[in-house]
């Protein structure tokens, strides 16, 4: 060990520990992603979140998909569920409807949750399903080895678009906005404390809320095109985003290494898929209906 | 405990096997479907919507099956009892998420009103051709229950058994129904509530930090069962997984984890025959049917009992676990089965395959069908007459 | 003056869990003071980790906290170490 450490070590208490770890399921850090992976960054930011909301933890349910992403539910200390490739939506909207007084949060990858998971997305956007979906857009498929991504801009290489990416990716902000989402925003891991606030302000909202967090994959999207490390992606991040709160969703497409538009586009309000159901049932039946998963009157 | 007055509609009625198998459900307490809609199953789901409100509880029509399959396991991890409904190509697209159910225990109800296939098929005509998909259809070893109903009170009364037997197994549990059976408009006697025996989950005593979601002992290889939201903080996989819930990827954890999922069901099989049997003691020919099938079998048996043959009928009201060694039993004395199915020929199999550890030689006989209508009972007869030759 | 004393340079500090760093470079590069560099040496798994190379510039702001993607550094005030550690060895009312 180093001087400086020693000399360091002797400084530390012991009884401080790093503010997150309260979060993290302790036991199984360190996590599987690689260096200069931005993912860990999301989740550090998550923590913040949770931390500064007051949330009541045991009431905040976690739900990942598959892939690099989809292993953030097994490292937080939260009732977790790794599910399926691409179904962590459609699970999440059985688990809030079958208790409502859970806060759940979706927690996974751009391809688990456009490609394969796409279709669920737009529905439990449409019906406005009262739950947090925060997707790690790493522009690949990290765990599978870097194939192309509904994500991937044109022109970088990946194993499956070997001589360059030819197809138009999603300009996922825009896709939340259409389908109905009630919030949407779009941080990279360069805007830690924006994301951070974003991530605390969604989880106090209602209705179907959306987070984009742009995420280096050094592995197999950077170093293979040439890009450099995790941490030049994020001097990227920093030195081409621009922040352009409440800008149309259709202005925040990405392209190759081009300019990048971040900040809170859609905030509003719209009665929630069981709000809706409570209601329409309550002009429906009358007093006869007992409004479900109500308590006291109060929701 | 007792079913929840709520949800039984106490009465004499006139209805279908998909409207009886709906009412079935939520007498079991069957709180949360998630569903979509697809002949000739649709009527469970549509009835569902329309009485759930006034129950208590949420009917969702997802956008697909894959959507269905999965959101009925996220109503269960927060704590309701649920079930989903198919046929055919929807059964095709559940796959994955029966083995998820399988792989993370999760207490669920899956009811195939089963139509001619493969691929789209005969929407409208039954078959029962999915019996081998359900056991075999997702990847990797995995167990589940299958029952059989052959009326629409019989879809009453095994759509409860079915609820009580996924919380006592922690598994899948199949309605294999069909589209004669779903279609079929008969009496149906829904008791009073306090007649209808509910399977309460098996919710754990334990205090969070004691409580680990997948441990189990030797003498019960079923774990107890949290809810999120609880303050137990678990953590639930598809990977293999050790007892805290844990991925663990390697070959100890995967070589404790499958062969208890498989054994928690295996190692009961002999609890879960049920069947009818019909003068199975002294019969030379035994038909095994199940399902709609059972009841164009007992025509064919008629017959060919006035014909003079000792003929027995052994009808699986559980068709998996497969009661291997009922059929076993039944062979000792039995000179020949004889299985007519909706099918090209696939619960025959499991009788041959009983029957390969058997001395004595008994032989089966298939009574095929490419589906679309039932058989002819002059079909099964002739099969009956050859194999009491 | 202690080792502590001697190491209060600056506002704040860092408190680094060499083991689980995977060396990424996050909080060197986004540290908004600069006070942040990479060891010499390498730690278990073979990876460089940050030390406060300048302590004079800590500013305790915890953004390297922020950017760990291995939830490996944070950082503090002595300000905030100082009341924590008074409200720890003060005896609590019974």
């Amino acid at each position: 060990m180093s001087e400086s450490l020693d000399l360091h070590l002797a400084s530390v208490e012991t009884s401080l520990d790093n503010p997150v770890l309260p979060f993290l399921r302790q036991d199984r850090i360190p996590h599987i992603w690689c260096p200069g992976c931005g993912i860990g960054t999301s989740v550090n930011c998550f923590c913040r979140a949770l931390s500064d909301s007051g949330l009541d933890l045991d009431k905040v349910a976690i739900v990942s998909g598959i892939g690099c992403t989809g292993r953030t539910a097994g490292y937080l200390n939260l009732d977790s569920f790794h599910t399926t490739h691409g179904r962590a939506i459609p699970f999440a909207t059985g688990l809030k409807l079958s208790n409502p007084e859970l806060n759940v949060v979706v927690y996974s990858g751009d391809g688990d949750l456009f490609a394969i998971g796409g279709n669920h997305f737009f529905h439990a956007a449409r019906r406005n399903m009262d739950i947090l979906v925060i997707c790690v857009n790493n522009f690949t498929y990290g765990m599978t080895g870097g194939q192309v991504a509904p994500t991937t801009p044109v022109g970088p290489t990946q194993t499956t678009m070997p001589y360059g990416n030819f197809e138009n990716p999603f300009n996922l902000p825009f896709i939340a906005d259409a389908c109905g989402a009630t919030y949407v925003s779009r941080w990279t891991i360069y805007h830690v404390r924006q994301l951070a606030k974003a991530m605390k302000e969604a989880l106090g909202k209602k209705g179907f809320r959306f987070i984009e967090v742009m995420s280096p994959c050094p592995t197999l999207y950077s170093r293979r095109n040439r890009l450099g490390d995790g941490v030049d992606q994020v001097k990227y991040y920093k030195e081409k985003s621009v922040i352009k709160n409440g800008v149309d969703t259709k202005e925040v497409g990405l392209g190759y290494q081009g300019e990048i538009v971040v900040g809170k586009f859609v905030d509003r309000e719209r009665p929630t898929w069981l709000e809706s159901m409570n209601a329409h049932y309550s002009h429906h039946f009358g007093d006869a209906f007992q409004p479900y998963g109500v308590k006291n009157g109060q929701d | 405990m007792k079913a929840d007055p709520k949800g039984v509609l106490t009465g004499v009625h006139f209805m279908d096997g998909d409207h009886a198998a709906c009412e079935g459900a939520l007498a079991a307490g069957c709180r949360f479907v998630a569903g979509y809609p697809i002949t000739p199953s649709t009527e469970i789901v549509e009835r569902f919507a329309a009485r759930i409100p006034k129950v208590g509880g949420v009917f969702i029509q997802m956008e697909d099956e894959l959507a269905a399959s999965i959101a009925i396991q996220g109503g269960v991890w927060g704590g309701q009892k649920v079930m989903s409904v198919t046929s055919g190509p929807g059964l095709s697209l559940m796959m994955e998420h029966l083995g998820y159910a399988a792989m993370t225990e999760t207490p669920s109800v899956w009811v195939d009103v089963q139509r001619g296939g493969p691929s789209t098929g005969l929407p409208t005509l039954p078959a029962q051709a999915d019996m081998m998909q359900i056991k075999w259809g997702s990847h990797g070893d995995y167990e589940i229950i299958a029952l059989s109903p052959n009326s629409p009170q019989e879809c009453f009364d095994l759509m409860i058994k079915a609820f009580n037997l996924s919380e006592e197994y922690r598994c899948p549990v199949f309605l294999m129904m069909d589209e004669v059976v779903g279609h079929m408009t008969e009496r149906v006697n829904i008791p009073s509530a306090d007649q209808i025996d509910v399977t309460e989950r098996k919710w754990t005593k334990k205090k969070p930090g004691e409580y680990k979601a997948f441990a189990t002992t030797p003498e019960d290889l079923v774990p107890e069962m949290v809810k999120a939201g609880d303050g137990y903080r678990i953590h639930v996989t598809g990977l293999t997984h050790d007892e805290r819930g844990y991925p663990a990827m390697d070959v100890p954890n995967q070589a404790k984890l499958i062969p208890r999922l498989l054994n928690k069901i295996r190692n009961n099989v002999h609890k879960l025959v049920d069947v009818r049997m019909d003068g199975c003691e002294d019969a030379d020919v035994i038909v095994m049917s199940f399902g709609i099938t059972s009841r164009v079998a007992t025509a064919a048996i008629d017959a060919a009992r006035a014909k003079g043959l000792k003929v027995g009928h052994l009808r699986l009201i559980i068709c998996w676990p497969f009661p291997v060694a009922l059929i076993q039993q039944l062979a000792r004395t039995a000179k020949a089965f004889v299985v007519p199915e909706l099918n090209m020929g696939q619960m025959v199999l499991e009788v041959r395959k009983a029957l390969a550890d058997v001395d004595r030689k008994v032989k089966v006989i298939s009574v095929p069908h490419p589906g679309g209508t039932v058989h002819d009972p002059e079909t099964i007869l002739e099969q009956i007459l050859e194999a009491a030759r | 003056m202690s080792a502590e004393d001697d190491a209060r340079k600056g506002k704040g500090t860092v408190f680094v869990r060499v083991e689980v760093c995977k060396g990424c470079s996050f909080c060197i590069d986004f540290c908004p003071s600069h006070a942040l560099e990479f060891s010499r040496e390498f730690n278990p798994k073979g990876y460089h980790f940050p030390v406060l190379g300048r302590a004079e510039d800590c500013t305790g702001c915890d953004l390297c906290g922020l950017y760990c993607p291995d939830f490996a550094i944070f950082g503090a005030r002595w300000k905030d170490l100082d009341e924590k550690r008074q409200a720890a060895s003060t005896p609590t009312q019974p």
